[in-house]
């Protein structure tokens, strides 16, 4: 033969073919600017939305389902008739969406919820939002003399903002707490307790009566922090909670904290935690508290939703604020953490993004919420938009706590800045002390070395909380 | 010549295109992108050297990790392997012996069909079955226990540190085990049964007859899966991530979770690429090191 073919230069044409597509689809090319679409604004388009600019949504598809946005964008759509509207829905969010980031051309509004969400620390941190302060400012879509901000329950501002920018929506609301079944309580005669004491020896007759006291997760122990961290904020104030969120030094060796890890390691040392939790995901232990096998549980208010199938019919779930550590507690036995969820985004390179940001002033119209409301059975960010629409028990019981609570409600922000200290190290912390392999005191330590591991670590951008 | 070059290279060029954009490019950008600090979710990122690599040296979590990965490794295709080989001779020469040599044990046939099972159901299937079967008061491993009257011995064992690796361990024994087992049966049936004859009539036992006549004679196929548990082994994401997601805290942890972890969870796509070109390299050095250790002269049949 004369011409064989030679193995090397098909593979050196390979090779070029190879190289030739690497350029061209490179994981990191893409990119450009634009201005966005703008209109100009008057006191019926305070944002300045150009009319006919298409708008594309992105929901989560989850627990909510996509109804609720579809009846946003029917909003929308009487207000710019002239807007095309692009609505889709997708359980994984960050798959989807990631590479639409990187190549610059993100959709307009996002849902970023769910299991698979786009980091928010990591959209912050590479100034990949939109500023959605002009939203804030401008006035509420049907409350009069009022604007947006004016109408958001508290705590929702300070959730979604980073280093004083608002960025991040929170749109459903969830209130944290205690839960437990008011048909049992009253049943056997139970009251819930208002101080720590009081819960101790309730849990010590319920144990007598062959129920366990508590269960919970130990596979997202950290559910069990949220107890430890309210205890510790209403016993020394949200000053504890804004030094645990700036990571400074010792805030987790604050004295409340301890005293609050105390008191909920205590229902590990004298066995008032069901038997298995340890080993439990967050529905299995959630659906043996639903079969009656537990008393108390530490959830969201998402509880009655994510359970509706499971829970029987007469269960009466109801939420209560933990209990008071001390006579001396800074704040009331009232108050609870309540806090934003569902977190919507306008991406900054978002092609429509004053669009975007019209759209979630339609979302927090009272219409739109209470709207959100009867279809997904959920409290919105809207303060009262929830006002007359009957409400399952677990909801009516969430109600009644943002009622008695007032002003008195707090959050921390550790969780939403520092992703992982909460999901996986104070989460490994949890899961040690409620199986008794650490103490208390070893909990706090243990804390606070992970805090001190993300405060050292340069390549996590740092968020301060005022 | 020409047209018989032009021929070939139009079957050869639109698979090698493709190998190219979706395979090759993807582990060059990774290297590429190691190097630098993106975050995954703007076009924009610095060259940072070597700092990823040098921070991966000093990273304890991925190093429990990487230990987790060494564990499976060394005990994963030993184990694998000589429960495959145990269970394959079972059905092919574990029987009774006649006149025409031996047979495999009753039930050979149904044995074959049943332990390909695991083969069948995904990787997702097996995880949550599996963790439900774990499951402490609901699943059936500590139901049974109870059945039996032996409580003490019921745990939550994903929820311990001491057990949910191994519990993991377990599931990708469960999950692998089949598959050798056809695979070596396949292997034993082409083994001249006058062979086997041979050394019965030489007086060897089963034992003997397992280490000095089947293994030998199966080895390319021993070896072949060896390799393919060894990258199993380096891998095992799917699995973990299921079952225990790493948990509790990082007792199961593996290196390709917490890559997934660094990427999507916290963002860093520069660092967790570093730890997928590490991986990269310790496969490709496994599985060298494997093939030469086992390489041993063919036994002509």
């Amino acid at each position: 033969m004369a011409h064989s073919i030679s193995r090397r230069g098909l593979l050196q044409g390979a090779a070029a073919a190879g190289v030739g597509a690497l350029t061209a689809g490179c994981a990191t090319g893409g990119g450009g600017d634009d201005e966005g679409a703008k209109g100009s604004a008057n006191a019926n388009n305070p944002l300045a939305v150009k009319e006919d600019a298409p708008l594309e949504v992105v929901i989560f598809n989850g627990g909510f389902g996509e109804d609720y946005a579809k009846a946003h964008e029917a909003m929308y759509a009487e207000r710019y008739p002239k807007a095309q509207i692009k609505h889709s829905a997708t359980q994984q969010i960050g798959e989807t969406l990631q590479p639409r980031f990187v190549a610059g051309d993100p959709p307009d509004v996002i849902d970023n919820s769910g299991s698979s969400q786009i980091d928010l620390g990591g959209l912050v941190s590479q100034n990949a939002l939109t500023d959605l302060g002009d939203l804030l400012n401008a006035p509420s879509l049907d409350v009069p003399g009022k604007t947006v901000k004016d109408t958001l329950l508290p705590g929702i501002v300070d959730v979604g903002s980073y280093d004083g920018k608002f960025l991040v929506l929170n749109y459903a609301y969830s209130a944290y707490g205690i839960w437990y079944s008011e048909k049992l309580f009253s049943a056997r005669g139970w009251q819930y307790p208002r101080t720590w004491d009081d819960m101790i020896a309730l849990c010590r007759e319920i144990k007598a009566s062959g129920i366990a006291p508590w269960t919970y997760t130990g596979v997202h122990a950290r559910y069990m922090s949220w107890p430890i961290l309210s205890a510790a904020a209403k016993m020394g104030g949200v000053d504890v909670l804004k030094a645990i969120d700036n990571l400074e030094p010792n805030a987790w060796r604050h004295d409340a904290v301890k005293a609050a890890a105390d008191a909920y390691y205590q229902l590990a040392a004298d066995g008032f935690l069901e038997a298995g939790a340890p080993g439990m995901d967050h529905i299995q232990s959630q659906t043996e508290w639903c079969r009656g096998k537990a008393a108390f549980i530490s959830c969201g208010s998402w509880l009655e939703n994510e359970q509706k199938a499971v829970t029987p019919a007469d269960f009466a779930m109801a939420v209560a604020p933990t209990p008071s550590l001390t006579t001396g507690d800074k704040l009331p036995f009232a108050a609870f953490r309540g806090t934003g969820s569902e977190p919507f985004i306008v991406p900054a390179k978002a092609k429509n993004a004053r669009g975007g940001l019209e759209y979630l002033r339609v979302m927090l119209s009272k219409k739109g919420a209470a709207d959100f409301t009867r279809k997904v059975s959920s409290l919105t960010a809207v303060s009262g938009a929830s006002d007359g629409i009957p409400l399952p028990t677990g909801l009516t019981s969430v109600t009644k706590m943002i009622g008695a609570a007032g002003p008195d409600t707090f959050n921390w922000l550790y969780n939403s800045f520092y992703r992982k200290l909460e999901r996986q190290l104070v989460n490994a912390a949890c899961a040690d002390m409620f199986a008794k392999r650490i103490n208390a005191s070893q909990w706090v330590d243990r804390c606070q070395q992970a805090a001190d591991s993300i405060a050292k670590d340069s390549s996590i951008k740092k968020y301060k909380r005022v | 010549m020409r047209g018989k070059r032009l021929f070939i290279a139009v079957f050869l060029i639109p698979p090698l295109l493709l190998y190219g954009i979706f395979v090759i490019s993807p582990y060059a950008q990774a290297f590429q992108i190691s190097g630098t600090d993106w975050g995954g979710l703007t076009p924009d990122f610095e060259y940072v050297g070597v700092a990823n690599f040098r921070r991966l040296l000093g990273d304890g979590v991925f190093w429990n990790a990487l230990r987790h990965n060494g564990l499976l490794l060394v005990l994963l295709p030993v184990t694998t392997i000589l429960l495959g080989l145990f269970f394959a001779s079972m059905i092919s020469v574990g029987g009774r012996r006649d006149r025409v040599g031996v047979h495999g044990v009753r039930g050979a046939g149904f044995y074959r069909v049943v332990y390909f099972f695991p083969q069948v159901l995904s990787v997702a299937i097996i995880g949550v079955l599996w963790k439900q079967m774990y499951a402490p008061s609901t699943g059936l491993i500590n139901g049974t226990f109870r059945a039996v009257g032996l409580d003490a011995w019921a745990t939550p064992w994903l929820g311990d540190p001491r057990f949910s690796f191994w519990c993991v361990f377990a599931v990708m024994l469960w999950m692998n085990v089949g598959f050798y087992v056809v695979l070596f049966s396949a292997a034993m049936q082409s083994i001249p049964r006058d062979i086997y004859e041979a050394a019965l009539l030489d007086g060897a036992g089963r034992v003997s007859t397992l280490f000095r006549v089947t293994v030998p004679l199966v080895w390319d196929t021993i070896q072949v899966a060896w390799v393919y548990l060894a990258v199993i082994a380096i891998d095992g994401f799917a699995i973990v991530q299921i079952i225990t997601d790493g948990g509790p805290g990082f007792s199961s942890d593996v290196v390709g979770l917490r890559l997934y972890k660094t990427a999507f969870t916290d963002a860093q796509f520069g660092y967790a690429s570093a730890i997928g070109v590490a991986m990269f390299f310790l496969t490709l050095t496994v599985a060298a090191a494997f093939l030469r250790v086992t390489r041993r002269d063919r036994v002509e049949l």
